[in-house]
């Protein structure tokens, strides 16, 4: 009996693809099991071939794996696309009646269960709930309790009223009674469940909850995948709270306008995706040296240009760290899972505030639309604090000006940090701008105001070194001699890769880092280390090479720039490789 | 706010870099003019500018302030007044800044019309750079960069506004100081986007679009024998489009104009958030059941 169960459905953008799957990861997750959902799509609305893939098991699933259980099938290509995660035990759902499924005949030792989803679906009340059919038929295959999916119906069709709920659900039983009655099914899998509460969300959905709890209430951007769901999911949400979500007509104006919010003395945020974050770079750099504290979220994709727009890359990690002209100082973070893109999004807020700079936020592409169950108490409301940092009003506003009563908003500081006073402020007054300036935020070219200004902004970076807990998240065996480093959404994977490797009696100690800039310092562990591999997503190993750079050591490299994220099995046969330990010399 | 504010104290202890008898002195000193007389003072008030010779007027003026990159003061407005509506908030910006690397912005920020005043300085000519064309200079003028005519229609800046739905669409000119400035305080007292095109002589770069040239073509449209109702759309339409003449004056309004900010439900300054999470956050949470 599988430990886990991996199931798809596909077919062509505009067959509701992404809602199907998404009613089934809920009402697993209702169920108490744990969910990791991961996205096929692409860059059209219509057409083409997209998928929505959900593991799930009692225990906690981290990746996505290469092998699929179930499989609706709404078009042919959606098996050519999966041939290779069939087995022999997978069952195939399709619809015979469908005119591209019409001479399909299941591949190699698959069943096909051919089920009228249509004509079932129409049954119930309307051809375009064929897919809740397939989904109740699912659950006869599986065993799983058809009332969990009801539970997710409603949720889903509520807004529409009782009767499409009640179409919903019968359209479900159609499903399931039919695959009952008309196959002699013996199936291996027993979805078992649990009374534990679970919720189910995606990284861009972590980052604008993140958002909200952290006090950001004006939030600008401009709409580009993978990012946009972070504005949808503030939209209508942080207006509660007394904030605004604005649509730009373009990403120079939605980055300007989160600066002028942010100088008002609003939390502000934008998010973007690598094109966009091209044409926010002139802006960054005038966010910086007017010591403006922003958020910039990047959700990467494959670029360059416009790349892929739906296919995962971590390609942008230096555009981040050194794009823009001149020199600025600018912190770049990069959760590793969805729930520390909430916990994050909390501290970016915190970290632009405190040391007043621009803070790049950067999820990747498979972490910002990726599924995952957590327990509602690993968003600790409680534990968010927020932290404004250095805020003048009428009653200090005398200790930072001059003997003419003018306010200095870039005094020069030991820790590099200024006062900050909010417009409305009495006799804080001032300006700020992109020229080089003086204390005052006044214009000069004056050499030794420049070189003090310059090293007043770099001086922030060693408080926060000083101040803050730029730490790595570790995993896997401390004492193993290979140590794997990685960042972003490649923890997942490597979590489970790690237990695919102690199958085969690898040891290895797995450092996730969240931090790009600042970053903990690895070279003791890589001294500790016989060999050190970095994982990432993109061809150059924009992180491995920052890693060297840091430790004045070799690493090896583990790339992948195909579009797709890592799997775990897949990765953990990288290892082995890269350790000299395949299993075709072994075997 | 307090009532004894004078104009003078929006002056900042900066000697202006603008050239002898620039035009920008005199639409700086009507800026500041409408708003003391609209009950502002420097710590309620918000300037922003981008580049060029209009950028720099944010160093001269003594408010909050922001000095930007070229042609997007527009949306740091915006940005400004959305998260602090009690804030006055007044762009200025360059016929460059405004019309050319910046006119995507100025049309959108017209058509969702803030409640906030724009003010253009508008010399027809890049003065900062030494005098090339700028996209309101004529199609025959002659600059470095136009030898023989720049070959381009001049842009119609109230025309844009117009057509981008603009609800306060006016025209000055620098020189005449009380009009000017009367103008300006027009457009702070409007409920929305207040647009004012200020003609600003560049006195060193430009030799046609001069102070003589705009005393003798300028018709105020508010002279009682020119008779003009702001209130008429078509009216104000035949004036804009009449390139003829150079108006001055408040050219169109919508009274009933609402902000974007109050459209949007910002009543509030987003300056005042909680110590930890909102006291109800784990409803969010909650809602990915």
């Amino acid at each position: 009996m599988p430990e886990d169960l991996n199931w798809a459905v596909g077919g062509e953008a505009g067959d509701g693809i992404d809602s199907t799957g998404k009613i089934f990861a809920q009402a697993l997750s209702r169920a108490g099991r744990h969910v990791f959902t991961s996205k096929d799509f692409a860059s059209r609305i219509r057409g083409g071939y997209t998928a929505y893939k959900v593991r799930t098991s009692v225990d906690r699933v981290e990746s996505v794996v290469d092998r699929l259980d179930i499989l609706i099938a709404l078009t042919e290509r959606t098996v050519d696309e999966n041939l290779d995660e069939l087995h022999e035990d997978s069952i195939i759902i399709y619809d015979g009646e469908r005119t591209m499924m019409k001479d399909f005949e299941a591949p190699g030792e698959t069943t096909g269960l051919d089920v009228p989803l249509k004509a079932l679906a129409e049954d119930a009340g309307g051809a375009i709930m064929r897919n809740i059919v397939a989904l109740g038929a699912a659950c006869a295959v599986t065993g799983f309790n058809i009332e969990y999916l009801d539970e997710s119906l409603e949720k889903r069709f509520g807004d529409k009223g009782e009767a499409i709920v009640e179409n919903n659900k019968k359209a479900a039983r159609l499903g399931a009674e039919y695959v009952e009655e008309e196959f002699d099914l013996t199936t291996p899998y027993d979805l078992e469940t649990t009374d534990n509460d679970y919720v189910l969300l995606n990284g861009d959905e972590a980052i604008g909850m993140g958002a909200i709890a952290g006090g950001c209430r004006f939030y600008a951007g401009y709409p580009i995948t993978p990012a946009t769901d972070v504005m949808e999911y503030m939209k209508g949400r942080v207006e509660n709270y007394g904030g605004v979500v604005v649509q730009a007509e373009d990403e120079l104006s939605a980055i300007n306008m989160a600066l002028g919010a942010a100088r008002a003395g609003a939390r502000s945020m934008t998010a973007t995706s690598g094109p966009g974050i091209d044409l926010m770079t002139e802006t960054f750099g005038l966010i910086a040296t007017s010591e403006t504290p922003l958020v910039i979220c990047n959700v990467m994709r494959s670029g360059p240009s416009t790349g892929m727009p739906t296919k995962q890359e971590q390609g942008d990690l230096n555009a981040m760290l050194y794009g823009g002209h001149g020199e600025v100082p600018r912190f770049v973070l990069a959760p590793t899972t969805i729930a520390e893109c909430f916990h994050k999004t909390v501290e970016a807020f915190n970290l632009a505030e405190k040391y007043q700079l621009p803070v790049y936020l950067t999820a990747d592409l498979s972490l910002a639309v990726t599924e995952q169950t957590f327990e509602p108490d690993e968003f600790d409301m409680d534990a968010v604090e927020i932290d404004r940092g250095k805020v003048v009003d009428e009653d200090n506003i005398d200790e930072w000006t001059n003997e003419k009563g003018q306010f200095k908003p870039h005094a020069l500081t030991d820790d590099g940090i200024s006062p900050r006073s909010f417009p409305g402020t009495t006799d804080g007054a001032h300006m700020s701008t992109g020229l080089e300036h003086d204390e005052l935020g006044r214009r000069t070219e004056d050499t030794e105001m420049r070189v003090k200004q310059v090293e007043k902004r770099d001086r922030k970076v060693e408080t926060a070194r000083e101040r803050e807990d730029f730490d790595y998240r570790e995993f896997g065996n401390e004492d193993a001699d290979t140590l794997v480093i990685s960042w972003g959404s490649n923890e997942g994977p490597m979590l489970e890769a790690i237990d695919f490797l102690e199958e085969d009696d690898i040891d290895v100690r797995f450092l996730s880092v969240p931090y790009i800039f600042p970053r903990p310092d690895l070279s003791e562990e890589i001294e500790a280390a016989d060999e050190t591999i970095v994982v990432e997503c993109n061809a150059t190993g924009q992180f491995a090479d920052l890693v060297e750079h840091d430790a004045l050591s070799r690493v090896k490299r583990i790339n992948k720039y195909n579009g797709v994220r890592f799997n775990a099995d897949e990765l953990a046969e990288d290892i082995k490789a890269e350790l000299g330990e395949t299993t075709e010399v072994e075997a | 706010m307090s009532s004894d504010i004078r104009f003078t104290d929006f002056k900042s202890d900066k000697q202006p870099t603008w050239c002898p008898g620039c035009g920008d002195f005199g639409t700086m000193n009507g800026m500041m003019k409408a708003l003391a007389n609209t009950g502002n003072d420097p710590d309620n008030t918000f300037v922003v500018a981008g580049i060029g010779c209009s950028g720099k007027i944010g160093t001269y003026m003594h408010s909050y302030a922001l000095h930007g990159v070229h042609g997007r003061a527009l949306p740091v407005g915006t940005g400004v007044k959305m998260a602090n509506p009690d804030l006055e908030v007044m762009v200025a910006g360059g016929d460059g800044d405004g019309y050319s690397i910046g006119a995507g912005h100025f049309v959108h920020a017209v058509r969702r019309n803030v409640d906030m005043t724009y003010v253009v300085m508008d010399n027809r000519i890049y003065g900062l750079t030494k005098g090339q064309f700028s996209p309101t200079s004529r199609e025959d003028f002659e600059t470095s960069t136009s030898p023989d005519g720049t070959h381009q229609q001049p842009v119609n800046p109230l025309a844009l506004a117009l057509a981008a739905g603009g609800t306060f669409i006016a025209q000055s000119f620098s020189s005449d100081s009380q009009r000017h400035a009367e103008i300006v305080q027009e457009a702070i007292e409007h409920d929305g986007f207040g647009f004012v095109n200020v003609y600003s002589p560049c006195v060193t770069f430009n030799d046609v679009d001069t102070y003589d040239y705009f005393r003798d073509a300028i018709v105020d449209v508010g002279d009682e024998d020119f008779d003009h109702d702001p209130s008429d759309y078509d009216a104000a339409k035949d004036l804009i489009l009449d390139r003829d003449k150079e108006y001055q004056g408040v050219i169109y309004q919508d009274d009933s104009s609402v902000g974007f900010e109050e459209r949007e439900g910002v009543t509030e300054p987003m300056t005042d958030i909680p110590d930890g999470a909102p006291d109800d956050a784990m409803d969010l949470v909650r809602e990915f059941y």
